[in-house]
């Protein structure tokens, strides 16, 4: 078992869901609520990554923000690092490849509310940062902690990414993923076998968990 | 929501902290594919002796080339041939031209209860394909892998190439064209002799040497990059060193004088 790279994955998991699920709140939020001329592309701009080879995103950033990149150039004269192979580098990758697992069932979650709820609560002189921190985060609190759930797991079973932007690097952006890969390549295949194991255990209970809550949603909507 | 809001900021902020505590870390080191057993010896020998650790990361040459050209923070190459590590330095991303380290050999292996059966001239593989029953045959990416060229070159020697190559299964390193050959997945493969000969090998198939004459030399080139601190020069050093080299004549390869 490599727990170096167990950490890493957590941490990735950790790390992308810090980052995305404020913003995936908002934007959730904003799609659920307002009517607006284009959402339609909006909605299919979010869900992209999900339907994206990792290669095609490995691709992007590796040309935009490799060392032989002017962009890449100037995060490394910045940061003394290049953005591939690094763990931030990692966690932006992630984050992107992980929008669509954030957005939509915040989107959900939100969409679930009905309009009259959030009229009541203005109706009750509630400000609008009132209604939606007691009225609403509350109730679309199972599409949020769906997404987080999602992004976790998600993150944590990345690998064509990983490997393209991450490079395979120990306590750096060598991700459980990675490492079974690794270790297979080394004619390792106990190890291999053992963090398998591992990562299919959390993948199960992570879907029975998303389950259970998506029931609950679905119980409050009818 | 206040609660989930300081935990992620708390998470978030630990994740700053850990990347900079990183900056302590022994050398990362990127060796071919090839070298998976005998490095991963020396680099324990090293320890032993010296009290400094390295970190190995295998993978095919090419991609390894390909990944320091955009930036990942190697400090020590070991390739499986010259061109790549020569790439590196015309591009100015190395310290000097480097040193050959070790010269590799091929071998081809059939796995338990495959039809195959292995030769050095590659008789039984010519046998099997004119029966039409070859199934898979392993070899290196051609494009990423020096082992991959030097299996092309053997197979064209003997005249098999455009038969076999419907058949073949490229692996994208060594390692992985020598896994594809002694699960069973394939009928057999030519693969790095080094990797024939590690732990577990010999009861999991027959093998024979290719003769260095049916290739192009594997001469195998090690460089230091450009952000090479002491520990990485001293390994380097260690490379060249007699217990490092007997190690690797333990594994196959061929020392340079």
């Amino acid at each position: 078992m490599d727990w170096t790279a167990l950490r890493v994955s957590l941490w990735l998991g950790a790390g992308t869901i810090a980052i995305l699920l404020p913003c995936g709140i908002w934007f959730g939020r904003l799609l659920a609520v307002h009517q607006f001329r284009g959402k339609v592309l909006v909605e299919a701009l979010v869900t992209v990554p999900l339907v994206l080879p990792p290669t095609v995103l490995g691709f992007y950033l590796l040309v935009l923000f490799g060392a032989r990149s002017p962009l890449g150039q100037a995060f490394q004269s910045l940061a003394g690092q290049t953005l591939p192979f690094s763990f931030e580098g990692l966690l932006l990758a992630s984050a992107i490849a992980n929008i669509p697992f954030v957005v939509q069932p915040i989107q959900r979650g939100f969409e679930a509310i009905p309009s009259d709820v959030r009229d009541a609560a203005a109706c009750c002189g509630l400000t609008p940062w009132q209604r939606f921190a007691r009225i609403e985060v509350p109730l679309a609190w199972p599409g949020i902690l769906t997404a987080a759930i999602l992004t976790f797991a998600h993150t944590l079973g990345e690998f064509g990414v990983v490997l393209m932007v991450g490079g395979n690097l120990p306590g750096e952006t060598r991700t459980l993923s990675v490492a079974i890969y690794d270790r297979m390549q080394a004619f390792d295949d106990r190890s291999a076998g053992i963090m398998a194991a591992t990562l299919l255990a959390i993948a199960v209970v992570t879907l029975m968990l998303t389950t259970t809550l998506s029931r609950r949603v679905g119980l409050r909507r009818g | 929501m206040s609660r989930l809001i300081a935990l992620l900021s708390a998470l978030a902020f630990a994740v700053v902290l850990d990347g900079t505590a990183s900056a302590q870390r022994p050398p990362t080191i990127a060796a071919a594919a090839n070298l998976n057993f005998a490095l991963t010896e020396i680099a324990g020998q090293f320890k032993a002796d010296r009290g400094m650790s390295v970190e190995v990361v295998f993978g095919a040459s090419g991609t390894l080339t390909r990944q320091i050209q955009d930036g990942a923070p190697f400090e020590l190459f070991l390739a499986a041939d010259e061109e790549f590590p020569n790439q590196l330095t015309k591009a100015g991303l190395t310290r000097d031209a480097g040193i050959v380290y070790a010269t590799g050999r091929l071998a081809i292996f059939a796995p338990n209860g495959s039809p195959l059966t292995v030769d050095e001239r590659l008789n039984g593989l010519a046998r099997l394909i004119k029966s039409g029953k070859s199934g898979r045959f392993a070899i290196a990416n051609p494009d990423v892998a020096p082992y991959g060229k030097a299996a092309e070159a053997v197979l064209k020697k003997r005249g098999l190439w455009d038969a076999i190559r419907p058949q073949l299964v490229l692996g994208d390193t060594i390692a992985q064209a020598a896994q594809f050959a002694t699960t069973g997945n394939a009928t057999g493969g030519l693969i790095a002799y080094s990797l024939v000969l590690g732990p577990g090998f010999a009861e999991r198939g027959k093998y024979a040497l290719i003769p260095e004459s049916d290739h192009p030399p594997l001469r195998q080139r090690m460089v230091l990059l450009k952000r090479a601190g002491a520990t990485a020069r001293q390994f380097y050093t260690y490379l060249q060193g007699e217990t490092a080299r007997s190690i690797l004549r333990r594994h196959g390869y061929g020392v340079p004088q």
